[in-house]
């Protein structure tokens, strides 16, 4: 299978898309209007992207704590995400999760998720109900580096092969869990190589290579769909930004960032690969930086004026019934 | 109708519930047992084989064992459950919550309000609490206050064959997240249980007897405590009100509050540890709400503050007996326990 016109430009459109709305949002949280933690998905634009392309709505992914990309990239609503960001009571959960817990079930998007690991095991249950049901879907699994060393991940690991689940675990290796380096913290040189120790295949690919993450993911997602069990893919990548907002990043070596985005851009990488092609027009991708600048600009304004949830909304969403 | 143990009307339920709807699914450790073994398959149908016969009947894709991998499997039927369908995990003994607490209390209890009301959990863990086993510290705890503490799970504690099996089919026709206590003691308990299904709701404790004097609110195995207790006591004249709340998140306090207005006495019987257990639960409930009505202040029938013992004379001392339950009755009572007045 290729990439047609089109797929290039929806992929180019989420990965700017979620460019500019983290942007956006490390400019306004340093203004003191966004409450709670933030952790920014900045330079990582290709994984999510690149995997969920091959996604449909009966696909399941579950996140991680530095969700707003995966989030972007299943189709959830950036405005409704923005005023999540906000909290504010038409926000996609209702002002109730906020940037750690943003979801939209209805997307297939299990959940940004506050607890390291916490995904790997729902996404094992997702794959199950696909599965058992029928219904031709998968579920993937996003974790960092820090996640690859919980036991929530290695049990789910192993569960997925025992029951030959339709899933696949994306770990976005940015070489830091919080402050410490994946060279201190992982016990293998790449987390590819447990995928050996779990029986099933694994692959690394460059994250800033939007080309590559999307190769290894359409050879993972269809051996997945077609009852081949799960695939591990290790995809190297940077964050631009620290772990949350207001991170000090003193761990990370002098120009580090500035290098990368200088030498290993994503969207740049992209926009060179494809006009080098004479697969997509310059302009045509200016113009979509253009009109997503303007959305992000509406989405910051109508999320600034939207109502705030009231003293009713506390009690209510426990529980279906009690 | 005809008589059942524990461990038929919960088998009975789960079987009942899987020919009915095809979405129910079981998984656990060794919840058929034998799979990818040499010999019998189904060998064990649960360790203490609750499940015995539905892996025959449902097969491979509806009864799956796990392996001893409690994060992974529980937090999979967390997304089985947010995914379309209604997975009854075993957690072999309630003390291994410890291992996947994290799917259970941060995953499973709090998709629905953190995701504004979008998600639809229908999960039941059914796991086995209680000392009696000479099980010791790590197979014998009862540990439901710590679940009932937490927004977003219902506590289910059935007292007998018959509250167990409506309890379970109600369990798992609710799209709620719900974690059912099954005693290891009352698994051969015997009584009348309806042969065809039915539900008890949740948050409707049972008027389990009625009497003027006292009443004795009592959790899960110490209804049957609370029971023998209020017999010996109706020899004496003292005449018991018996209220099994049967489940203790959603908690009838109604009931409670209701009967404590009309007896003016209440002991509370609660094999979980002491502190922060349902017995202070419910006392502080009924002081909050009820003070006036007290004739007496109230008595707490709980454990010591001490891990299950092992060695059997120490496990005895450990549990909530029904001399114990009937002392404290006879002191709300205002009567001194004649026993140890004969001694």
């Amino acid at each position: 299978m290729q990439l047609s016109r089109d797929d290039l430009l929806r992929a180019y459109r989420q990965m700017r898309l979620i460019r500019e709305f983290e942007d956006r949002v490390h400019l306004e949280f340093a203004t003191g209007d966004i409450p709670g933690f933030v952790h920014l998905y900045a330079g990582e634009e290709a994984s999510a992207v690149g995997v969920c392309l091959h996604l449909t709505d009966r696909d399941s992914i579950a996140s991680t704590h530095r969700g707003h990309g995966h989030c972007i990239a299943k189709d959830c609503d950036p405005v409704a995400m923005m005023k999540e960001i906000y909290g504010r009571k038409d926000g996609l959960c209702g002002g109730k999760g906020g940037s750690m817990h943003i979801a939209d079930l209805s997307k297939g998007m299990m959940g940004a998720n506050g607890i390291v690991g916490g995904g790997p095991p729902l996404i094992c249950g997702a794959a199950l109900a696909a599965k058992t049901l029928g219904t031709g879907g998968v579920a993937v699994s996003f974790t960092g580096d820090g996640g690859s060393n919980q036991g929530t991940t290695c049990e789910a690991l192993n569960l997925a092969t025992v029951w030959k689940l339709p899933a696949i675990f994306v770990f976005e290796n940015n070489g830091y869990a919080e402050a410490t380096s994946s060279k201190y913290s992982v016990s293998c040189k790449d987390i590819v190589e447990r995928a050996q120790g779990f029986g099933m295949p694994g692959v690394m690919v460059d994250g800033h290579d939007f080309f590559a993450v999307w190769e290894a993911a359409r050879e993972a997602i269809d051996r997945a769909r077609s009852g081949g069990g799960p695939t591990l893919i290790e995809v190297k990548l940077n964050r631009y930004y620290g772990h949350f907002e207001g991170d000090a990043q003193t761990y990370r070596a002098p120009g580090e960032v500035e290098a990368i985005r200088a030498q290993r851009d994503s969207l740049d990488l992209f926009r060179n690969r494809v006009t080098e092609a004479g697969l997509l027009d310059i302009a045509q991708m200016e113009a979509i930086d253009a009109e997503i600048k303007q959305a992000i600009d509406r989405a910051v304004i109508d999320a600034k004026a939207a109502a705030v949830p009231g003293p009713a909304d506390l009690l209510t969403d426990v529980y279906v019934s009690y | 109708m005809s008589r059942k143990s524990f461990r038929q009307a919960v088998n009975e339920a789960l079987a009942q519930e899987m020919r009915r709807d095809p979405r129910v699914i079981l998984m656990g450790e060794d919840v058929s047992g034998g799979s990818g073994s040499p010999g019998e398959q189904d060998a064990w149908g649960g360790p203490l084989g609750v499940t015995k016969g539905l892996y025959k009947e449902f097969g491979p894709t509806r009864v799956l064992d796990t392996p001893i991998t409690e994060s992974a499997f529980i937090g999979a039927a967390a997304g089985a459950a947010a995914s379309g369908l209604r997975p009854v995990a075993e957690l072999m003994f309630v003390d291994f919550m410890g291992v996947c607490f994290d799917q259970i209390f941060n995953q499973a209890a709090k998709f629905r309000y953190m995701f504004g009301g979008k998600a639809v959990t229908p999960l039941t863990i059914r796991t086995m609490y209680g000392a009696g086993f000479r099980a010791a510290a790590q197979h014998s705890q009862c540990l439901y206050p710590v679940f009932t503490h937490i927004p977003g799970l219902k506590c289910v504690i059935p007292s007998s064959p018959y509250e167990a099996k409506g309890l379970l089919i109600q369990a798992i026709r609710d799209d709620d997240p719900v974690i059912f206590f099954e005693h290891k003691v009352l698994y051969d308990m015997e009584e009348e249980v309806p042969d065809e299904p039915y539900t008890i709701p949740f948050g409707e404790a049972n008027l389990v007897r009625e009497g003027e004097d006292v009443t004795i609110v009592a959790i899960g195995r110490m209804v049957q405590m609370a029971k023998a207790a209020a017999e010996a006591l109706a020899k004496e004249g003292v005449d018991c009100t018996i209220i099994d709340p049967r489940t203790t998140s959603p908690l009838d306090m109604d009931t409670i509050l209701e009967s404590v207005e009309e007896t003016g006495r209440l002991v509370v019987v609660d094999e979980a540890s002491p502190r922060c257990n349902m017995a202070t639960d419910i006392s502080a409930q009924v002081a909050d709400q009820a003070f006036g009505a007290l004739k007496a202040p109230i008595k707490m029938v709980s454990p010591p503050h001490v891990p299950v013992p092992f060695a059997a004379g120490l496990e005895d001392l450990y549990i909530p007996n029904a001399d114990k339950v009937a002392a404290a009755v006879r002191t709300v009572m205002g009567a001194p326990d004649r026993r140890e007045a004969a001694e």
